[in-house]
């Protein structure tokens, strides 16, 4: 090889050219990922940010005779096709509930009907134009306002647009979750205990170890057939309950906990359990004095996250009939109800356009706590993260 | 329901009074033991836990065994009595409680066993559950076999599943009249979708660990984790209503104007949106197995006068490769698996076809459509889920074992204990 000096500085400007590419490669894909994320995020607050303001109408609501037959006749013409029909069909059931109203006026907010609501949002709605006019009108009167639209916490699920909350489903998630942690908790901390602390090392345990990694990999529909197939065709617990549902989420979420405890107790240094039967501790009160209150943060850590992961779960409760129509909150752990995830997936599903911004809406709601979660998970190993 | 309820209440109320009685009389007794001057093998407390453990152990083991003879064999055990039963045994494990209190009895070591048995039950449950799931799917799959040939399940290219419901009212025209069952189509749309996913998660989540792993200043890396995080948890329904509302859409524009035609449903959009959900698992496992190879390596390379470039390209890479193939294995089979995307993002319709702006529909799909409809359990369309279910189960069992074994044998050539 006889390059002379020129060709060979030439070379190396090559190489070192290549070599800055992969690094601007490799930052672009890192850019794209945070690029996505941004999108993504601004879309769903383009959407979903909508859901929480509510067009009202500030209507004078009549009680006569014949609003006590049709509520329609309690509002004034101009008013009554651009109320929702929710609140026509209240009064008559409040003239009855309390007598009294009769013959008295009640000038108040309501509801405006779901076509007011998504013009007033700028969306393309069925509204001819001499209602548009007069909703202007009404706008510039200041009649028809957004208001925050406490509703959407407050409600379940409807069939109309503007009546849809998510209250029905956060009550069922909180439930579902309580039914999951009971079991997924316990049962976890105790395998990672056992394996790490008590087993012996022989074929059992090794099987064990494997079929909790799997666990932790196999699709999480597949969860949803056994749930289908043991829970409720065997067992007869009742379908579409907090129960099955949460049972079902448990055993997703075991091999999460597992693992994580098994980690947490690994970073607690021999030296203690030494020091512990060396003061002549039994195996059980060395777990119990000393190592599991030093691997808590750890397990707590990873509880959170197993927890966030299996509210943001929506496959095995398909399967388990958790995606229904919950219009009232539920009662009991034995009675049907909806999850977050669950309440998205079913709006997203609705033809109306207006359920598009309740289900970004929804979202919104479901991907603050998790983060929230998340984030609370992220300090809390932080703040007891301890360096040996 | 109230009238299961109440007899359990009372029993779970009444074991719960038995277990304070034996707490604190076997505490009272063993302290009055000791006070008397004897030594005993433990303390106090540990007699008393043993006495509650006597009590309610055995009382728990016998109505829980009798509740799932009860649910397995169907045999009609009455509550009452069984209860009562659990009860009687509950008294007698006090009686003995009480009996064991006693200077030469090792209390501590009796508890010890007891709870390394509960502990080790606690693990099986993990077995349990994929016994589970094995039978589960297994079993109605064998039913579904028997109603239609494994060989067509495998090898047919038509999914009809349309007229399973008369047949299941009785009204169909014999053996297989009408309904098709096979799956190859389907398999062909996850795979198609799974590609996709993989084209876009590969090389993103790889160069984004290259870069995390070699290149990035600790401030970068500080936020380009948790914003890797954020993207591994955000729901996959999320995903998909911002696949089939945002991204679908955007693609057909775009094809378009390039003058294709593309489906509103098309592989495109959920095949992409899930690559994104994989990044994070790509690019975290990606990363440790990056920062695990060990420095000397990189000390060497660079000593010969390789570029940084030619260093992580020609040392790094090709030392992290098992650890990066079981990345994307892994990322794979959660691909292959996902369901929310493809169900609210991919079509209904099976189609068989390379072009990935057509509508297609994948395994989650038809057994998620074949769940929901209202079809009874032992119709045809229900158990070709199951059916699904267990090719899904073993195609990703196998992907999942690869990887394990791959990580294995690099965790050995490097010696490293975290991975």
């Amino acid at each position: 090889m006889n390059d002379s000096f020129d060709q060979i500085s030439q070379q190396l400007k090559g190489r070192h050219r290549k070599s800055m590419r992969l690094k601007y490669y490799s930052m672009g894909a890192l850019a794209l990922a945070a690029a996505f994320l941004l999108i993504f995020f601004a879309d769903m607050l383009n959407k979903g940010l909508p859901a929480f303001k509510q067009a009202m109408i500030n209507v004078e609501i009549n009680y006569s005779e014949d609003a006590a037959k049709s509520g329609r006749a309690a509002v004034n013409r101009d008013f009554s096709t651009l109320i929702s029909r929710s609140v026509v069909r209240t009064i008559p059931l409040e003239m009855r509930n309390d007598p009294t109203l009769l013959g008295t006026t009640v000038q108040r907010w309501v509801l405006a009907s779901g076509e007011v609501d998504q013009y007033l949002k700028g969306n393309r709605v069925r509204l001819d134009d001499e209602e548009m006019e007069r909703i202007d009108r009404l706008v510039e009167t200041g009649k028809i306002e957004q208001q925050f639209n406490v509703g959407f916490f407050s409600r379940g699920d409807s069939k109309m647009a503007e009546l849809a909350g998510i209250m029905s489903a956060v009550v069922g998630t909180v439930m579902t979750m309580i039914v999951t942690l009971a079991i997924a908790f316990p049962i976890g901390v105790m395998t990672a205990i056992y394996l790490e602390e008590f087993a012996p090392d022989n074929r059992l345990t090794q099987l064990i170890e494997i079929n909790i990694n799997n666990l932790a990999a196999i699709p999480s529909i597949l969860f949803g057939l056994l749930g289908l197939a043991i829970f409720i065709n065997f067992f007869g617990v009742p379908r579409s309950t907090p129960l099955v549902g949460g049972m079902t989420l448990a055993l997703m979420t075991l091999p999460v906990i597992i693992i994580s405890t098994r980690t947490a107790l690994r970073s607690v240094p021999e030296s203690i359990r030494h020091a512990a039967f060396g003061v002549g501790c039994s195996r059980w009160q060395v777990v119990k004095d000393h190592v599991l209150p030093l691997a808590m943060p750890g397990i707590m850590t990873g509880s959170i996250i197993g927890l966030a992961q299996a509210m943001g779960e929506t496959a095995p409760l398909i399967i388990v009939g958790m995606v229904a129509f919950i219009p009232d909150v539920t009662a009991s752990f034995t009675e049907a109800a909806t999850v977050m995830p669950a309440q998205v997936f079913t709006w997203a599903n609705e033809p109306d356009h207006a359920f598009v911004e309740k289900t970004a809406g929804g979202i919104l709601v479901l991907l603050a706590v998790l983060i929230s979660l998340n984030a609370s998970a992220v300090l809390l190993r932080k703040k007891f993260e301890r360096r040996w | 329901m109230m009238l299961t309820n109440h007899p359990f209440l009372i029993f779970c109320s009444v074991l719960l009074l038995l277990g304070l009685m034996a707490f604190f009389i076997a505490r009272k007794k063993a302290t009055q033991v000791r006070a008397s001057g004897t030594a005993m093998f433990s303390q106090p407390d540990q007699y008393a836990w043993f006495a509650v453990v006597a009590t309610a152990g055995p009382a728990i083991l016998l109505s829980a065994l009798g509740a799932f003879v009860m649910l397995l064999i169907g045999a009609d055990i009455p509550t009452f009595p069984l209860l009562l039963a659990s009860l009687v045994l509950a008294a007698i494990g006090l009686a003995v409680g009480m009996v064991l209190v006693r200077a030469n009895f090792h209390a501590r070591q009796a508890i010890e066993r007891v709870i390394r048995w509960v502990l080790a039950g606690a693990a099986t449950i993990s077995i349990l559950t994929t016994l589970g799931i094995l039978i589960s799917i297994v079993g109605e799959a064998l039913n579904f076999f028997q109603m239609h040939s494994f060989w067509d399940f495998i090898t047919g290219t038509t999914w009809a599943p349309g007229n399973s419901f008369l047949m299941a009212a009785g009204r169909g025209d014999g053996a297989s009249g009408g309904a098709e069952f096979g799956s190859v189509p389907l398999f062909a749309g996850t795979f198609m979708i799974t590609a996709i996913a993989m084209a876009v998660a590969v090389p993103v989540g790889l160069l984004s660990a290259i870069y995390m792993g070699e290149y990035a200043p600790s401030r970068v890396r500080a936020v380009a984790k948790p914003m890797l995080e954020i993207l591994a948890g955000i729901p996959t329904v999320v995903y998909g209503f911002f696949a089939a509302i945002t991204v679908a859409p955007f693609i057909v524009r775009v094809a378009e104007t390039v003058g294709l035609d593309a489906s509103f449903n098309n592989a495109l959009a959920p095949g992409i949106v899930m690559g994104i959900m994989i990044i994070p698992f790509i690019s975290s496992l990606s990363d440790d197995v990056i920062n695990a190879v060990p420095d000397s390596m990189r000390q060497g390379s660079l000593a010969l006068g390789m570029t940084k470039g030619e260093t992580i390209r020609d040392v790094v890479i090709p030392a992290a490769l098992p650890g990066i193939i079981s990345a994307s294995l892994l990322g794979m089979s959660r691909a292959l698996g996902e369901t929310m995307i493809v169900v609210m993002a991919a079509g209904m319709r099976p189609n068989l076809t390379i072009n990935p702006l057509e509508e297609m529909t994948t395994v989650t799909v038809r057994i998620v459509a074949a769940m929901t409809g209202d079809l009874e359990f032992e119709s045809a369309e229900t158990l070709s889920a199951f059916a699904l279910g267990l090719v899904l189960f073993v195609v990703t069992l196998s992907l999942n074992l690869v990887s394990v074994i791959m990580i294995r044998r690099f965790r050995e050539k490097y010696r490293v204990n975290n991975l």
